[in-house]
Formats: structure tokens, C-alpha cells, sequence
């Protein structure tokens, strides 16, 4: 399989906090890679890192084959990031933001981009009233709906659903599942456990600055200790899972 | 790399376009830059100006190069206000992880300033008019006139845009506008240098804000400028390469 990311050893410290201590991990193409990890762990580090937002201090970070320090511009060409905070123009229409990121893309038609990406993100009836206006789940798809053209192989989404009331979240999720069935390549943080079951592929833990688990949700499932004879046989939820991968490497 | 070159203008218009949507959709924006300067036009004017002795008979013409600098130095505190809510709220972000030239959202931004104030002091001359200014500058007076005015408002704006990139809060985007408002105050720009006390005429003498009122005071009454030319074009030219070098080294530390 082809890799859409791969971060070996990869360094950040912001003064003296060192937030990430040698972090490696892999991304397939066509995948849902779930990141997760608690508040100020480095999800977001790593997500500007491999953005071309911020540059790291040690180790290697390649997207789609190119070297984030050393080909910012060909990274740029291939990803698009729908940040922690909904990135739309509140004073432009959604129909102008989309076209101003189309135009910025030089798509040959921003207009028939913008009226095909409203459409699939139900927003055509509030296409030309202000993002002001709109309500949080709607700005959450103008965004990703805004990240989304020219068609990126690859999207980040930090923490998409932070924020949201459930009925926005579960938008979202739908997004992304049509996303990943369309083959684009999906790196997603978040801090709801839920969210990472319900939707990835692959996913890794960051905790003090280091990936310490990787793997399907499956893999993960093994690591829990065996079930203990109980009334009821309960099947662990990831959250148990998180929780109990922490607190052992919280011991050693 | 060749292709955000190729693309930045038509990148930098698409920002610009943006930027000048904000304005033309608050309209407030530009009247509340307009409405101090006019109201201390007319309180210049109509309430203290009997007493101030400047040696002309009009004394709207005396004033309105120092009204003008006043209305430009509040209306680039926006510009600063805009660039930090477009930095808070990730839409840099966002431009910044697509394949276009960086700089080009922060020349949208400087772009837009030069045409709001633009748009400023063109109601402020409007104004003026209906107050009695007069003006026997011929068009290449207007047209330098309207030079250093860019000038200084590119100066100015390069300035705010360090605020804008470097402040913690918006209160703190826009602080910075208040000392550049209170310049003219202490310059040629209401009453003559001459009848200060020798400190603050030393001071006022000195300053930039002066030589650029003398001198744009001078092209509009069709008076020879004599040296305040070279003094306010080399004041604006100074303060906008070093505003220039700090508010885009401000702007590569928050961007990577």
C-alpha cells in the first residue's frame, strides 16, 4: 500500500514545553487515520507540522512522497486543513467563500464548484445569506465543504466535531464517511473516542509527546486484558481502552 | 514555488476583493472614520478657530491637512482590527496550507486600507467644501498631494499591521492608533509651531506630522514647498520601510 503520511522521529518543542518526543506513525492512502489523544498532548502540533504550518526541530515528515520541510509547496498542492476553528469569512455569503477558495485554487468554474459543493452539503438555500447567520453545524460544513475544493487527496481535520450538538456531529461523521468512500485520504484528531470508533480505519494514541499505540480498532481490542468472568460479558469500549493503555504507561 | 509567483496577483485580487466586501458591507467602518475628523473640523472651525491666529483668512484650508493625517491614522487601526480577527479565526490558516503565495493575504489587506482611506478623506475634502475650503492647486498639486497621502497611509498601515499581527487582543490591535491620532495635535496642523513653548516646538518642528501637513498645505494653496516635500516623502518612505521590515517578520513568526 502506498502511504499518504509518513513521520518518523518527528520533535517539537515550544520553549522549554518539548511537546513532541520522537513521534512516528504511517498513514495508507485511502484510509481514516484517527489521532487521538487528550487536551495539549500535540494533536494540533502535529497537524500544523504536517500542514506546512509550523516547522519541526527533529525527525522527518513526508506527505504524499514530499518532504514537509523541504517541498512545502508540493505539499500544499495535494492537502487542504479544516482547522479546530471553522475557517469561513463571516461577512461573505457561503457561496462567496467557496468561490474565493476555488478562484484561489484557479479552478476553471468557481461558480459551478461552488453550486455542485452547497448542494452536497445541503447549504444551497443558505448559499447566499451571510456565515454569520448560520448555525454551528452549518459553518462545520461550510468548512469542510471549503476544504474539499479542487479536490484535495488528502484532508486534515482538527477535531471536526468539537463544539457541535449531536445532530452536527453525526453530519459530519456522514461527511467523512463519503469522503473516505470516495478514496480521499482522511487524518482526523480528536479528543471523543466515540468519534474515532464510529469512523477510522487506523488508530494511534499520542500520549506524552509519543504514538504509544497504533493499530485497527480490533488490534486495540486484544490489548484490553482478557474479559473477567462477569454477569454480563461486557465488550470494552475504546474509551476503556484509552484509559487503561494510559494508565499503564503511567506506572512504569 | 513558480506557481504561487505566477498566481500572486490574481491571488492578491481575490483577497483584495475579499477585504474590500468587509468594507462595503460595514459601511460603519468608514463613517465612524469620517465623523471624528469632520466634527473636529467643525469645532475647529466654527468654535475655536476665531481665536486662533494663523495668519490666513481661511482657516478650513489651514486645517485640512492635519484633519486628513487624522482620519487616515484612525482608519488603518481597522486594518490592524481585521488582520488579527483573520489570524484568531484560522482563515490565515487555512489560505496558508493552500498553494498560494503567503504574502498575498497580507497585500489584500494593505491594498484595502489604501482604498478605504482613500474613500475617507475624498467625503472629508467633500466636506470641507461645503465649509468653505477652497483650493487653487492645479491638477499635478492635487496629484502629489494625493501621493503623499497614499504615502503616509501605506506607511501607517504597515504599521498597524505589526499591531494587528502581533497584538494578544483586539482592544490591543487597536490601541496603538490613539498616539498617531494625538501626533497632529502638537504639529503645524491647527495652530503655528511659533507659538508653542520652545520644548514643544523643538518636539512639533521635528516630527513628522508637521513637514507632511506644511507641505501638503503648501500644494493645495499653490505655494512654493520649498524643502517640507523631501522632509515628509523621506519621514513616509522611512517609516514604511522599517514598518514594512517589522510587520513581515511579525507576520513569518506567526505564520512558520
Amino acid at each position: 500500500m502506498e502511504k499518504a503520511i509518513q513521520v518518523k522521529g518527528l520533535q517539537k518543542s515550544y520553549k522549554k514545553l518539548h511537546v513532541l518526543k520522537g513521534v512516528d506513525f504511517e498513514v495508507e492512502k485511502g484510509s481514516i487515520f484517527a489521532l487521538l489523544g487528550s487536551n495539549g498532548t500535540g494533536k494540533t502540533t502535529i497537524v500544523k507540522i504536517l500542514t506546512t504550518l509550523l516547522k519541526q526541530d527533529g525527525g522527518t515528515a513526508a506527505v504524499n512522497g514530499f518532504d514537509v520541510a523541504a517541498k512545502p509547496g508540493n505539499v500544499r498542492q495535494s492537502i487542504s486543513l479544516t482547522g479546530q476553528f471553522a475557517a469561513v469569512d463571516e461577512i461573505l455569503t457561503g457561496r462567496e467563500n467557496i468561490i474565493m477558495i476555488a478562484r484561489l485554487r484557479h479552478l476553471a468554474n468557481p461558480h459551478q464548484a461552488a453550486d455542485d459543493l452547497l448542494k452536497r452539503f445541503s447549504l444551497t438555500e443558505a448559499a447566499d445569506r451571510r456565515v454569520s447567520t448560520y448555525s454551528g453545524g452549518m459553518r462545520r460544513r461550510l468548512d469542510i465543504a471549503m476544504s474539499l475544493v479542487g479536490k484535495p487527496q488528502l484532508i486534515f481535520l482538527d477535531e471536526p466535531t468539537t463544539g457541535l450538538d449531536p445532530e452536527g456531529r453525526i453530519e459530519v461523521w456522514k461527511v467523512v464517511k463519503e469522503l473516505a468512500g470516495g478514496g480521499t485520504t482522511i487524518f482526523l484528531t480528536t479528543q471523543y473516542l466515540e468519534e474515532a470508533e464510529q469512523l477510522a480505519n487506523q488508530i494511534a494514541i499520542l500520549h506524552e509527546g509519543k504514538i504509544i499505540t497504533n493499530g485497527t480498532l480490533d488490534e486495540l481490542k486484544k490489548l484490553f486484558p482478557p474479559v473477567k468472568a462477569e454477569y454480563v460479558e461486557k465488550q470494552p469500549t475504546l474509551e476503556e481502552i484509552f484509559l487503561t493503555i494510559i494508565g499503564k504507561k503511567e506506572e512504569k | 514555488m513558480e506557481a504561487t509567483k505566477r498566481h500572486f496577483f490574481s491571488d492578491m485580487g481575490v483577497m483584495l476583493g475579499r477585504s474590500m466586501r468587509h468594507i462595503f458591507r460595514s459601511m460603519d467602518t468608514i463613517i465612524t472614520v469620517c465623523i471624528t475628523p469632520i466634527a473636529m473640523m467643525l469645532l475647529f472651525v466654527y468654535v475655536l478657530g476665531g481665536a486662533i491666529q494663523t495668519g490666513t483668512d481661511n482657516y478650513v484650508n489651514y486645517l485640512l491637512p492635519g484633519i486628513l493625517l487624522i482620519a487616515i491614522a484612525s482608519g488603518i487601526s481597522y486594518t490592524a482590527y481585521r488582520l488579527f480577527m483573520d489570524m484568531k479565526s484560522g482563515i490565515f490558516e487555512r489560505f496558508h496550507t493552500m498553494p498560494i503565495a503567503r504574502s498575498a493575504a497580507l497585500w489584500g489587506h494593505v491594498l484595502t486600507s489604501l482604498i478605504s482611506n482613500a474613500i475617507s478623506v475624498v467625503i472629508i475634502i467633500l466636506v470641507a467644501l461645503i465649509m468653505g475650503f477652497r483650493s487653487s492647486a492645479g491638477v499635478l498639486s492635487w496629484l502629489a498631494v494625493a501621493g503623499i497621502l497614499a504615502l503616509f497611509t501605506l506607511a501607517l498601515t504597515w504599521i498597524a499591521a505589526i499591531a494587528g499581527l502581533s497584538a494578544k487582543s483586539v482592544d490591543g490591535a487597536g490601541a496603538f492608533s490613539y498616539p498617531l491620532i494625538f501626533l497632529p495635535f502638537i504639529s503645524s496642523a491647527f495652530v503655528p509651531t511659533d507659538s508653542m513653548p520652545p520644548v514643544v516646538h523643538a518636539f512639533a518642528e521635528n516630527q513628522p506630522v508637521t513637514s507632511i501637513v506644511d507641505a501638503i498645505r503648501a500644494l493645495l494653496s499653490g505655494q512654493p514647498v520649498g524643502n517640507d516635500i523631501w522632509v515628509a516623502l523621506a519621514w513616509c518612505s522611512g517609516i514604511l520601510i522599517v514598518a514594512y521590515l517589522f510587520a513581515m517578520r511579525a507576520y513569518k513568526r506567526k505564520a512558520a
